[in-house]
């Protein structure tokens, strides 16, 4: 046997099929919090606000449950844990759909400034994003919207004390809102891989404007940045820089994945309780072939797109050489999966569930927009067959 | 009983099987030792052939078996779930009567429950058994049965009670297979074999000592045969490791696992053969294909997930926590991944999947997948009654109203 097939052995024996009581009791203590932070009335109100969260309760789940720097190591003031413990917290954020700057701030920007940084760049980055005082976010996409790094057009001019940005960034998670832009941009002329690297910029700098885009989920608030010569440091080195950039966001589809479980198995329990109080004919609807099969399916779709992004967490978080491609298999399976939810879930409540007043549509926009956030199933099929060199 | 240790269970098998082990005896005339020391069956009770041990001690004996290379009793086909059903049901006369050749393979056994009149509802047999002096006389049609052609005894679950309401009006009975009332007939699938068969019964004799439990508990009996069944106390032989061995028992126990495994030759065929799929995409090019690429990922996304969820049921299991719904899913997972696996041989095969046989491709097999998928969402409960079955245990959803309540000869059937 060679040695990278004794380490994959290896590593696919630490691989976790159940959590330990431990991140059990983690998980109720995050889901007790957000059961009293985060009711629907407080998604509704937050999602209309323009900051899109309230300072307050991040402050709590910064300072009380030191969620934000939940992967990030002691050193830099974290807390310690991985991949498994980040996706717990976002598989619960995406059950309560909290309306916070978690996703950019802890998943996008921390795992970047991880994957890039220097030893110097994380001593002074991650202590700030690890205690909630520092909202960051991370800069990929550009107005056409795709989530290759390859595409990337948006400049960065060497200059006498770093670089110049120049281009237009789009679809930045929150934006609007961070004190921190992370971003992924490519010297001059340089095609394909070749000279990309990310770039760290106060997100109130000169040159840089930034506004907030009328977003389909209005609980994830979403940004266009136009990047006017803004003043800007590189984060890491120019070799191989897109390497970060693909980890990063690899680690984002599986966080992202947990994310969407969360709000998909709301969405089946949602349906689920409809159907028990539901009276039609003289019978609950629930009592009716056609109601049950419908949920007994979506049980099936739930229980197996949740294995994937488990599956898929536990991989990253032993660092498996196969994470990456079951990052675009996670994702792909929980984008189908949460839209279908979704749908059926408004099915099930019938004319009520399309109205503005019952909340299956908070989650509905959710996994509408989370569908294509970091690409959409069809791109993540695409890269899991290139990644499982078929 | 005095508690044994370990130590002194693999102490005592090694001794055994040192003095015992014989690999030119017959293959029935080592069963019939390991039946009378107990140590072929070792968790069964002492006076039935065993030796009354804890499930975990009967694994350090089985280890022991295996690491010697020692062959065991029979268990191919049904004849486990008869013994297991005689064992807790059966009177002394019955278990003293079959359970020894049970083990030593002398006898084989089919399952005659299903009909054509009662598929998923089988409580609604009409197979009817009537009194007649000190037989029972069976009359009617039994389907779906396995290896019925070669068995000796069959397990029979046939309505003694009309006026009763229907799970209340069934008895279980041991019927001999080998009689003039029984014609067992092959039943001729849709890919071509014929793994099965229908069974018909005219005035068949059952003598009343062949009556398993009560008259009128044969839903009960027949509860203990499915739960077996579903823990997987039948199944298919697997003569992996028995392949190169040497010796006259090694030879006659190959020989019968050829025979008991020869009905389930397609079954792999009918799970989808999604190991197949990628290997197909490139021999055939299909690889490049953007669309068929995309299908090949579905496939590959459903059945890497339904395999990690049966990881995640076995792991809750393993750790004793609750069942959690990802272990009800299975079948219906299975039978999903079949289906979407054959549509993507499809696109892979192309017009290639008009042709069948050895000049098709892959020698045949991957026609026998179109025409084998269509099984595994009706066989073992059809994929409509799983969906029942996970509302109602797990979703806790309400049951449908019945319309087959009072009197069974009331109920509107077949």
């Amino acid at each position: 046997m060679s040695t990278s097939d004794e380490s994959r052995l290896e590593s696919k024996r630490r691989i976790q099929f159940a959590f330990t009581d431990e991140q059990e009791q983690f998980r109720s203590a995050i889901r007790r919090f957000l059961g009293d932070r985060s009711p629907t009335t407080e998604v509704r109100r937050l999602m209309g606000t323009a900051e899109g969260y309230d300072p307050v309760v991040w402050r709590q789940l910064s300072e009380d449950l030191a969620l934000p720097g939940i992967h990030i190591s002691e050193q830099y003031g974290g807390a310690g844990f991985g991949m498994v413990e980040l996706c717990i917290v976002t598989e619960e954020l995406g059950r309560a759909l909290l309306c916070s700057p978690y996703f950019s701030t802890a998943v996008l920007a921390a795992n970047a400034v991880l994957n890039a940084g220097t030893e110097a760049q994380k001593s002074a980055l991650l202590p700030d994003i690890a205690n909630g005082a520092r909202l960051a976010t991370l800069a990929v996409t550009e107005p056409n919207g795709n989530w290759d790094p390859m595409s990337i057009k948006v400049a960065a001019i060497p200059d006498v004390d770093g670089y110049r940005i120049g281009g237009v960034k789009s679809y930045v998670v929150d934006g609007h809102v961070v004190d921190l832009l992370i971003v992924a941009a490519r010297a001059p002329k340089a095609a394909g891989r070749e000279g990309l690297a990310l770039f760290t910029l106060d997100a109130n700098a000169a040159g840089v404007e930034r506004r907030l885009l009328e977003s389909t989920d209005p609980t994830r608030k979403i940004a266009r940045i136009d990047f006017h010569g803004a003043h800007a440091n590189l984060l890491g080195g120019l070799d191989d820089g897109a390497k970060p950039i693909l980890r990063t966001l690899d680690q984002a589809a599986i966080a992202l994945a947990n994310e969407m479980m969360g709000g998909a198995q709301a969405l089946l329990e949602s349906a689920l309780n409809y159907a028990k109080l539901r009276v039609q004919f003289g019978r609950t609807i629930g009592s009716f072939q056609a109601i049950k099969h419908k949920l007994a399916d979506m049980l099936l779709d739930v229980e197996l797109a949740k294995s994937a992004a488990y599956y898929a967490a536990q991989a990253a978080a032993v660092e498996d050489p196969e994470w990456p491609a079951l990052a675009s298999l996670a994702k792909a399976a929980a984008s189908e999966t949460y839209l279908h939810t979704a749908a059926e879930c408004i099915q099930i409540h019938g004319g009520i569930g399309f109205t503005w007043d019952n909340d299956t549509h908070l989650w509905f926009k959710r996994a509408k927009s989370s569908e294509v956030f970091l690409g959409q199933p069809s791109y993540h099929r695409e890269l899991l067959m290139q990644r499982w060199g078929v | 009983m005095s508690k044994v240790s370990e130590a002194e269970v693999r102490a005592e098998v090694r001794e055994w099987l040192a003095a015992n082990w014989d690999p030119d005896m017959s293959l029935v005339e080592w069963r019939r030792k390991l039946a009378d020391s107990g140590w072929g069956m070792p968790q069964w009770p002492k006076e039935w052939y065993g030796r009354g041990l804890p499930h975990a001690l009967a694994r350090v004996v089985e280890e022991e078996f295996a690491n010697l290379g020692a062959v065991g009793v029979a268990k191919s086909g049904v004849r486990l779930l008869a013994a297991a059903t005689l064992l807790e049901h059966g009177s002394d006369l019955q278990k003293k009567k079959f359970l020894r050749r049970i083990l030593t393979g002398e006898d084989t056994w089919c399952q005659f429950f299903s009909e054509p009149g009662s598929g998923s509802d089988l409580a609604g047999a009409t197979t009817r058994a009537d009194l007649k002096g000190d037989f029972w006389n069976i009359n009617g049609q039994k389907v779906w049965t396995t290896s019925a052609h070669h068995a000796d005894h069959g397990l029979l679950l046939a309505r003694t009670d009309w006026d009763a309401p229907k799970h209340e009006g069934l008895s279980y009975f041991v019927i001999d297979v080998k009689q003039p009332g029984v014609d067992v007939q092959p039943l001729k699938q849709m890919n071509g074999h014929a793994s099965f068969n229908q069974v018909f019964f005219t005035d068949a004799k059952v003598p009343q000592e062949n009556l398993v439990g009560r008259v009128g508990e044969g839903w009960k009996v027949a509860m203990t045969t499915l739960a077996h069944e579903r823990r997987g106390a039948d199944g298919l032989t697997s003569p992996s490791k028995r392949g190169t061995r040497v010796g006259r028992i090694h030879a006659e126990e190959r020989a019968e696992a050829e025979k008991a495994n020869q009905p389930y030759k397609w079954y792999p065929q009918r799970a989808g053969r999604v190991d197949l799929v990628i290997d197909r995409a490139r021999e055939t090019g299909a690889n490049r294909d953007p669309h068929v690429r995309q299908e090949i990922a579905k496939l590959m996304i459903m059945a890497k997930s339904a395999e990690w969820t049966s990881r995640r049921a076995r792991a809750a299991q393993q750790q004793g926590r609750p069942q959690g719904p990802e272990g009800s899913l299975g079948k219906l997972a299975a039978s999903n991944v079949a289906r979407a696996a054959a549509h993507v041989h499809t696109l892979i095969t192309g017009t290639e999947a008009m042709l069948t046989g050895n000049g098709s491709p892959r020698d045949g097999i991957i026609a026998e997948i179109l025409v084998s998928v269509p099984a595994i969402s009706i066989a073992g409960g059809t994929d409509e009654i799983q969906r029942n079955i996970i509302a109602e245990r797990v979703l806790e959803l309400p049951k449908e109203p019945r319309f087959d309540t009072g009197p069974f000869r009331n109920v509107r059937r077949n």
